[in-house]
């Protein structure tokens, strides 16, 4: 098994294979990603009304994916994790339902409130109908996300697997992002 | 019913996060859903709300909403016929 493309994104800066692509130096997290996705020129109409972690999982997967020529054709599984869940979104939600007598939750938000949501993006963007999981774990273990990918790979469940840690909750976000294969795409 | 126009151009903004948009983009009769805004199912969702809590108006049967939710034009006319608030 080998680590074909990789994808960092963490304290305003973004790397791609190793390199620096994009530097903010904001602390907010989602007018550093939508600059991200605008440099990068991702094109997803839906962009903007996903929540945090929905976008950070979008650009980290975008960047690799787009390096992949048809990845709809490739059967690339998706495993992803993180050990807030949606917390973030869940917080928007709860403001909205926490007064009786002003109750209106947002379907825009309330859409958000399950992490796989972003796996979910992922695969519309990109067409994927393959095997999906999203973990929620204490901290980031890659020992373990590839122990998964290597199972999947090995017993042909995917060709290819994009394993991800996409992790937001207020002003920490971190996302590490591999597409992992039994060979080169 | 122009300075509601506005405003609800302003709120469809905000509340549908139109990234990148002004209310002088959006003309009073485009149409809100398909080759207009291309608004979408969860926006409609959005929108019913929006008229309860700002207008005090419950849109009971969502196929009343294909009527209503036309253009801003359709919107501000409805809201002025059965807003309380």
């Amino acid at each position: 098994m080998q680590i074909t493309h990789s994808c960092e994104i963490a304290k305003g800066i973004v790397l791609f294979n190793g390199e620096q692509v994009n530097e903010y130096t904001g602390q907010d997290f989602v007018a550093f990603i939508n600059e991200v996705y605008r440099a990068q020129k991702l094109n997803y109409p839906k962009f903007f009304k996903m929540d945090g972690l929905s976008k950070l999982a979008l650009v980290g997967a975008s960047m690799i994916l787009d390096q992949i020529d048809a990845p709809s054709d490739k059967d690339i599984a998706l495993v992803f994790a993180n050990s807030s869940s949606c917390i973030d979104i869940d917080r928007v939600h709860q403001k909205t339902i926490a007064d009786p007598s002003n109750f209106y939750p947002s379907p825009a938000n309330f859409v958000y409130t399950l992490p796989n949501i972003a796996i979910g993006e992922v695969s519309i963007k990109y067409q994927l109908k393959s095997e999906s999981a999203f973990f929620v774990c204490e901290r980031y273990d890659q020992n373990f996300l590839m122990r998964y990918a290597r199972t999947l790979l090995n017993q042909k469940q995917a060709k290819f697997v994009l394993v991800a840690w996409v992790e937001v909750n207020k002003l920490n976000y971190e996302g590490k992002f591999f597409l992992v294969s039994q060979s080169k795409p | 019913m122009e300075e509601l126009k506005i405003e609800l151009k302003n709120k469809l903004i905000t509340a549908l996060n139109l990234e990148g948009m002004t209310a002088d983009d959006i003309n009073d009769s485009d149409p809100l859903f398909g080759d207009g805004l291309g608004l979408d199912s969860i926006d409609a969702l959005e929108l019913i709300v929006m008229m309860d809590r700002d207008y005090g108006i419950k849109i009971i049967d969502p196929k009343d909403g294909k009527t209503i939710f036309l253009s801003i034009e359709t919107m501000a006319a409805y809201i002025e016929e059965h807003r309380n608030k």
